[in-house]
């Protein structure tokens, strides 16, 4: 990772608070962001990914609160603020203009009642003093820019006019239409066509080239990691399970839960016959986390030693897991 | 849009046909001679057979029914029988204080209804929202006619700061009209508050759970317009929808409210018209109340119109 991060996440615990108790949905959670470069967070539903991205925005629920941690961001001006402990007004004034999010529906993300450009115009309203006329300009260029056809008839456009890939490409307008340094894009493409997901890839990739922002990609489908990812934080039951620079995540995966993922991913390349491994069971909710390691109940190696807590510890250079068996697994591998 | 306008006008004509259908078919099914029910028991049977001839009920139902028809597309509803003098008439002299009792008490209750219900969905489960939603409840259920009384009681003749009741005298100018409203406005804008604060709550809350208030959010706008811009856009619909039947159910006759601060409005005239049997009178209430319900839903899918442009025409 580049000397100074532009997003570090430390020791991050986010609590929902319910009638009767308060629930951990995320827990000691620890990454950091270079500049320009991306960050996959995967994991499957339910695993806190979501709940670590609002937080960072600092949209969570009225329930949801940040118990614990830093969330360090260096802004436009060098400057670095805690973005979990800063106030609503000054998180105002980072929230779109710094940091920019894009969200998996593109279906309900943009309202139904505003045209396409408003809707990305009001970005610059709220955040430059540009005349309309020159709004209107930098919202058509931007049109351009993610590759809308039509761009001049799009900005009258009402979102149900538009396909699914064509809003998401909206979204990715209005996201960074104020040039953001920071763009957290949650499962951007779960909900498209294979097809229109492969494009979508395609235009975030060519817009950090051109642009040059960092990008917090958060996907639970680690196929799509390898193609844009500089470095990968798994997320389990709302931790870090394994975090690693990507192609020693793909090599040589240390976390037995990365592992199955990794298993479960279908390839091109694989022989016919050569079966995919579902991980069996699924997430447990906060509500009902086990004492020790959370993927224990889950895991194919699991052993008396895992009811104990574990700590993200060193596997190889580099690379982090969260796991106690992990010389025993090394040795076997 | 224009198709989409001509093809609702059309519907309205079917409606306000069947309404002038049913109004014609009502009389004649009435039990005994249609002649003598339009003339009331008083009647002698000369009387009867003299009306019968002028109304042409010894003509072909058919005839009768096209006759009535063409009266009535020329504002022609028939003579009522207590007044005397054409329902047309009699019913535009009591169009005034229902007209603008509706008016302001609609205007009384959106101005309390619509930021609280606002505020009560923004801030849901608040100290606030739990009192607003309680009282809306406690508004509801209290008659009319009771807080009307009190209101009379308090405001009008121990504080003596509003006429108790009537309407003026017959050579009472507008304005000292308009101040035998402000009680009665009051009255039913509370209950009428009460269901719209609840829909505007409901609504509100609806709007406020979806994706795209989300993304207002992360634009970094402040609370006040994701609040008025992004969510109340959404949510005026069916808000427009309730105050659209809200001002029709007003119009066609406060009838307690009218009752108990003895005004001359449609909701008095139509009472008094039952007592009566003023069949007529009845009848032309029946066909203006249809249509202004009509007229009122076509407004109101002409804002929908305006605001969502997802409608299709
Ligand atoms: N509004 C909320 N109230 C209570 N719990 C929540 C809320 N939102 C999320 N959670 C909890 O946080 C956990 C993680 O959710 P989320 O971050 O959405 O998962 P992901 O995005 O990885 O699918 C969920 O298991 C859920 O129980
Ligand atoms: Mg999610």
């Amino acid at each position: 990772m580049t000397a100074s991060p532009i997003l570090e996440v430390n020791d991050l615990q986010v609590e929902f608070a319910t009638r009767r108790q308060s629930l951990v949905a995320v827990r000691d959670v620890s990454f950091a962001l270079g500049a320009g470069k991306t960050l996959a967070l995967v994991g499957e539903s339910g695993s806190g990914k979501s709940v670590t991205s609002l937080a960072i925005m600092g949209l969570l629920p009225t329930a949801g609160r940040v118990t614990r941690g830093t969330i360090a961001f260096q802004r436009g001006s060098g400057e670095t603020v805690d973005l979990a402990t800063l106030s609503q007004p000054a998180m105002r004034h980072i929230r779109g203009a710094e940091i920019a999010m894009i969200f998996q529906e593109p279906m309900s993300s943009l309202n139904p009642l505003f045209t396409v450009g408003d809707q990305i115009g009001e970005m610059l309203m709220l955040h430059s003093n540009l005349s309309s006329v020159a709004r209107r300009a930098k919202v058509l260029e931007m049109l351009d820019l993610v590759e809308i056809p039509a761009a001049a008839s799009r900005m009258s456009a009402y979102p149900h006019e538009l396909s699914g890939g064509m809003r998401q490409r909206v979204m990715i307008a209005l996201a960074l239409i104020c040039r953001p340094l920071l763009l957290i894009a949650d499962e951007p493409t779960t909900a498209l066509d294979v097809t229109i997901q492969a494009q979508i890839l395609e235009l975030m990739r060519r817009l950090q080239r051109e642009l040059g922002m960092s990008i917090l990609f958060i996907t639970h489908d680690l196929g799509v990691v390898a193609e844009i990812a500089d470095e990968v934080a798994v997320m389990y039951a709302g931790e870090v399970v394994e975090r690693a620079p990507t192609r020693p995540l793909y090599a040589h995966p240390r976390h037995p839960y990365t592992q199955g993922l990794i298993a479960s991913i279908p390839r091109p390349g694989r022989a016919p016959g050569e079966r995919l491994v579902p991980i069996h069971g699924t997430v447990p909710p906060p509500s009902a986390m086990p004492p020790g390691c959370a993927f224990a109940p889950r895991c194919p190696h699991a052993g008396p030693e895992c009811e104990a807590p574990v700590a993200l510890t060193e596997a190889a250079p580099g690379q982090l897991a969260r796991c106690v068996k992990l010389r025993e697994l090394a040795a076997h591998a | 849009m224009t198709r989409y306008i001509l093809k609702r006008l059309v519907g309205m004509l079917v409606v306000v046909l069947i309404v002038l259908t049913i109004a014609f078919v009502i009389v004649r099914l009435a039990p005994g001679d249609p002649a003598a029910l339009l003339l009331g028991p008083d009647a002698t049977p000369e009387d009867a057979a003299e009306l019968r001839e002028k109304l042409g009920l010894n003509s072909p139902i058919l005839v009768q029914y096209m006759a009535f028809l063409g009266n009535a597309v020329r504002g022609d509803l028939g003579n009522s029988l207590f007044f005397n003098r054409p329902v047309t008439e009699v019913l535009l002299a009591r169009a005034e204080p229902t007209t603008f009792l509706a008016l302001f008490s609609l205007l009384i209750s959106l101005v309390i209804a619509v930021p609280i219900g606002i505020y009560a969905a923004y801030r849901r489960g608040s100290w606030l929202d739990q009192s607003a939603v309680s009282t809306a409840m406690l508004a509801a259920s209290v008659p009319s006619f009771w807080t009307g009384l009190m209101f009379q009681r308090y405001l009008a003749t121990e504080m003596g700061w509003f006429p108790a009741s009537d309407y003026g005298g017959p050579d009472a100018d507008f304005i000292s009209r308009m101040g035998y409203l402000v009680l009665p406005s009051i009255v039913l804008g509370i209950v009428n508050s009460a269901l719209i604060l609840r829909f505007t709550r409901a609504s509100m809350l609806d709007i406020l759970g979806e994706d795209f208030v989300r993304t207002a959010r992360s634009k970094g706008m402040s609370e006040r317009r994701v609040v008025l811009r992004h969510a109340l856009k959404n949510a005026a619909i069916p808000i427009i929808t309730i105050i659209g039947l809200t001002f029709a159910n007003l119009v066609s006759g406060a009838v307690v409210t009218e009752r108990v601060f003895n005004l001359p409005g449609m909701g008095n005239l139509v009472v008094n018209a039952v007592l009566r049997r003023d069949y007529p009178v009845i009848q032309g209430t029946l066909i203006v109340v249809a249509v202004l319900y009509v007229l009122i839903n076509l407004m109101v899918d002409l804002v929908y119109l305006l605001v969502d442009k997802r409608v299709r025409y």
